[in-house]
């Protein structure tokens, strides 16, 4: 099928003894908003490096826009069009908010410089600005570090980053963690211009309420596996329902023979 | 002006409250050192009420002591380019210990093609090759100098970048590399007599020239340039700078080339001004233009500094050691008094490090 824009087979990630990820098929179409979920060290995180060139897998195969992808690093999944919010943030703690936005894709001048042409600082702050007026993030002065502003700043600023530039698929790896309940309604809302616009969005989150507001299909991940894929949108799922699949009260039929 | 446009979400910012630049520290810093011994002139008993750096001679024309101030600036200048370099190392997040031994290296290669055929119509009694190494344009010894640097940082950065060995070992291991390539190059005998144009390099005042026009250039590179901004990411959170799509190995590379290249041309004009290159040249630069970066507010821990910093942490440095030496503190204690500076620089960074923190 052509409307597929990304699709893993048997994708396995291990750290030396440890299986994060085992032999994980998922199929994702484009414009579709999937939830994963899961347990703390269930391998939502390990999922998404892989994905997203971060790590290198130990098996399997990743197939992108119709066509098999090795992501060498984050560099090659972003110029392929995969924007990632990652649960670490990948901030820069000594730099502003429009340098951390516009890291390793700054607005420049003077583009015959090479490594040294110039920064435009003042196109930067005020594209930031427009980035953050989405995110309705409250950060008194755009110029002042990173490392002084409190947790849910940073997690605005790291999302304000993906929002900013096109992409064909944006990964939010719990984005809404440390936030306000005023500023996750703002990240809930950048997630439904997301669908409003048909750009595909994979995200993880631990907050049933919101997944199930957002998202079209829930994937339960468990001990590195996926144990559930549910159409929440079709079959009549509830709270309790994802609750047992992740706990592994519960398997999905098609996973009995392979979930613990 | 009042400045709304930086903030957002409504809350307010006062943009003349600001912060005022760290750098302001130094600055202040440096003022009150030269005071200190200006004091100690006048209270020291054997100093005979001497001013440091104020002119006290019944002489109208000048109000400082220009000679002293003359010597500082120019001691400052030839460790402060290297300085420079090691500035954007440490920002980095490396460090860079080879620049000494390199100095000696440079100098020594440099020198070799850059010497005259007569001197007072004698045959160089230093030649180091062939007729055809004598008189050449002035360019050749300063490429090859600077080639022989840019070579040594990119093995140095490659070294750091790609087998991912701690900046001080490899930077260490090339500290004693180039300080044998020094004294093989002539089996230890100097390098002597070059020609006028190489001469000129560094002549008079002209080091403090090359050093002014250098952290001109360096400042714009680190505060206004791709290169600079990607150096201060990489310095403060490497993961971060990967997952942005810097490529950090081969950004790596070029911090140690260029600081190895500034070490190069430092060793290039301290051996024009001594008409000499010796194997020995460069002892404890490599330390002291640490220190320069470090008193001036560089931070260890890489992400924070800025070339402005260590440019004052240089006067500083120049003015404490010749303090030292106008109130006649043997050389040994002011070794030990310069360590001790150097402790309490780092030892105050992380104080003001760690009070940051803790506020957020
Ligand atoms: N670099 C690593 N080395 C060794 N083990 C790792 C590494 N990274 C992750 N793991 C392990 O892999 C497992 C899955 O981790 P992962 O970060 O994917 O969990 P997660 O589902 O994202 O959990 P959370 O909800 O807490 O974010 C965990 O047991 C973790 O300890
Ligand atoms: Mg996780």
């Amino acid at each position: 099928m052509s409307d597929i824009i990304l699709e893993t087979k048997g994708l396995t990630k291990h750290y030396g003894g440890v299986h994060a990820l085992e032999d994980a098929n998922f199929t994702l179409r484009d414009g579709e908003h999937v939830a994963i979920m899961g347990d703390n060290g269930a391998g939502k995180s390990t999922f998404v490096r892989q994905i997203t060139g971060v790590e290198q897998r130990t098996s399997g195969t990743i197939i992108f826009g119709g066509k098999e992808v090795n992501f060498k690093g984050p560099i090659q999944a972003r110029e392929a069009g995969i924007e990632t919010v990652f649960q670490t943030l990948a901030l820069a703690d000594h730099l502003d908010v429009p340098d951390n936005i516009f890291l390793g894709r700054e607005i420049t001048k003077w583009n015959w410089l090479g490594p040294f042409r110039r920064l435009d600082y003042k196109a930067m702050r005020d594209e930031t600005l427009a980035a953050l007026e989405k995110t309705a993030v409250k950060i008194p002065n755009i110029n002042n570090v990173i490392q002084n502003m409190s947790g849910g700043q940073r997690q605005c600023v790291a999302i304000a980053r993906t929002a900013s530039f096109h992409s064909r698929l944006t990964i939010m790896d719990e984005p809404t963690a440390a936030l306000g309940v005023q500023e996750t309604e703002q990240v809930e809302n950048i997630i439904r211009n997301l669908k409003k616009a048909g750009e595909p969005l994979i995200l993880v989150s631990h907050n049933m309420r919101q997944v199930f507001d957002l998202v079209d299909r829930i994937v339960v991940f468990r001990r590195g596996r996926i144990c559930a894929n549910l159409d929440i949108k079709k079959d009549k799922i509830t709270g309790e329902d994802v609750v047992g699949y992740i706990t592994g009260a519960k398997t999905g039929d098609e996973y009995m023979e392979t979930a613990l | 002006m009042a400045n709304t446009s930086r903030g957002t979400g409504g809350l307010a910012f006062d943009p003349k409250k600001r912060s005022l630049p760290s750098e302001l520290n130094i600055f202040i810093a440096l003022i009150l050192i030269v005071l200190i011994f200006e004091a100690l002139g006048q209270i020291l008993p054997y100093m005979n009420n001497q001013s440091f750096l104020f002119d006290t001679r019944d002489r109208f024309d000048s109000i400082f002591n220009e000679a002293r101030l003359r010597i500082i600036i120019l001691q400052v200048s030839i460790i402060g380019i290297i300085a420079l370099g090691v500035t954007q190392v440490i920002i980095s997040g490396g460090i860079d210990l080879s620049s000494g031994p390199l100095v000696g290296a440079t100098a020594m290669i440099a020198m070799s093609f850059a010497q005259t055929e007569l001197v007072n119509g004698n045959p160089n009694p230093k030649a180091v090759f062939g007729e055809w190494a004598f008189d050449l344009p002035v360019l050749i010894p300063v490429v090859v100098g600077l080639a022989f640097g840019a070579f040594i940082g990119s093995v140095n950065g490659m070294l750091i970048a790609f087998t991912r060995i701690p900046p001080f070992i490899a930077t260490l291991g090339m500290f004693l590399i180039c300080r044998g390539i020094a004294q093989a190059w002539t089996r230890g005998k100097p390098v002597s007599f070059p020609t006028d144009s190489f001469a000129f390099i560094g002549k008079g005042m002209m080091p403090v020239a090359w050093f002014i026009g250098l952290a001109f250039i360096l400042h714009f590179i680190m505060r206004y340039t791709v290169y600079g901004k990607h150096t201060y990411a990489i310095g403060s959170n490497e993961d971060a700078a990967r997952m942005s799509g810097i490529n950090v190995e081969r950004h790596k590379v070029m911090v140690y080339m260029i600081a190895s290249m500034l070490a190069a041309f430092a060793a290039i004009i301290l051996s024009s001004k001594n008409l000499t290159a010796q194997s020995g040249m460069g002892i404890f630069y490599e330390l002291y233009a640490i220190a320069m970066a470090v008193i001036g507010g560089v931070s260890l821990t890489g992400g924070r500094g800025s070339i402005i910093g260590t440019v004052l942490g240089a006067m500083v440095f120049g003015v404490i050691q010749s303090g030292f030496t106008y109130i006649k503190l043997d050389a040994f204690f002011q070794l030990m008094a310069m360590g001790t500076i150097i402790i309490s620089a780092v030892v105050l960074d992380k104080v003001r490090q760690e009070r940051a923190t803790k506020r957020s």
